[in-house]
């Protein structure tokens, strides 16, 4: 335990569950050394692969109250997405709409312990907020044939009429699960389990084949 | 493959992403002390068979992972309507309507 800072307070718990000293923390994908790939690899393609590693993720549950509503912007910076299926991104902070008392916060790797603290130091009622990040990563996938490689891998319809910039659906991935949040016309965010990160870098490397892949450092 | 409606995501989902969890609306005794073995077997056991509309409990296993309600005809497999939990079924047999 002399890794990891605990601090009690009012009893409740708070880990800061970032490694430190001589331990290096490693996304899921550490061994596939995708920063030599990015260099030696292809540089061009219709699909462009980036791992976005070591992220914070927070998982946020509540039914909130319009008191908690005004405590969680003012504690995120931006308002809670309420529409079903809506996300809100800014530089500092995301956040994705995951189910009517879900939501997903996305922050820096180094933010996520000091947004949790302040949740516990401010927000009051009724409310669980669980950090994820060592259980998920987030791979950005874009290109002019992105959405063809992401045909082949999930049922959701991607067309823009249906799937607008920032729309946000949790679904079913290449047989395991995945976040989709569109970023752009072309470019899309998936927030995927640890466990599967391996399996879906080797489905999208199959899938991207034919378009051509350039892995981004 | 159902085209299912999901009313906490409020769009049209793949089947793939839902599962079946069986009948809905079933009560569970609120004294099980007090049950006969009978009452008891019947609400952990017996489920209803319907040739024609059935209520039935989904989860978006894959989606926002709330539970739901359909209501299903067995023999053409249409979704006669999708409703929330707490909510009732405006769809209903006439075999089942006393229930």
């Amino acid at each position: 335990m002399s890794d990891v800072t605990v601090e009690a307070m009012e009893g409740k718990l708070v880990t800061n569950q970032l490694p430190t000293g001589a331990i290096v923390g490693e996304s899921p994908l550490h061994h596939s050394d995708l920063a030599s790939i990015a260099k030696k690899g292809p540089q061009q393609g219709g699909v462009h692969f980036h791992e976005r590693k070591l992220k914070g993720l927070l998982t946020l549950r509540c039914a909130p109250s319009a008191e908690q509503l005004s405590l969680i912007e003012s504690l995120l910076g931006v308002a809670l997405p309420m529409e079903p299926l809506t996300s809100v991104t800014t530089d500092a902070v995301s956040v994705r709409w995951m189910s009517p008392d879900e939501w997903l916060i996305i922050v820096a790797g180094e933010k996520a312990f000091e947004l949790e603290t302040r949740f516990q130091e401010k927000l009051i009622g009724h409310y669980a907020l669980v950090n994820i990040s060592g259980g998920t990563t987030i791979f950005d996938v874009s290109g002019s044939h992105v959405v063809d490689m992401l045909k082949k891998s999930t049922p959701v319809d991607l067309h823009p009429s249906e799937f607008p910039v920032g729309k946000v659906v949790s679904t079913v991935f290449a047989k395991s699960g995945a976040t989709i949040c569109r970023l752009a016309d072309d470019k899309f965010e998936l927030v995927v389990r640890r466990s599967f990160a391996d399996y879906l870098w080797l489905w999208i490397q199959d899938a991207s084949r034919e378009y051509g892949l350039v892995v981004k450092a | 493959m159902f085209h299912i409606y999901c009313p906490h995501c409020c769009e049209y989902r793949e089947e793939e992403e839902f599962h079946a969890a069986g009948q809905s609306h079933i009560a569970r005794p609120l004294d099980p002390d007090a049950c006969t073995d009978k009452e008891w077997g019947e609400f952990m056991y017996f489920r209803a068979n319907p040739r024609g509309i059935h209520h039935e409990l989904w989860v978006h296993a894959a989606g926002c992972r709330k539970y739901f309600n359909i209501t299903r005809d067995t023999q053409t497999y249409e979704i006669k309507e999708v409703y929330k939990v707490g909510e009732k079924p405006t769809v209903v047999a006439n075999a089942i309507q006393s229930k």
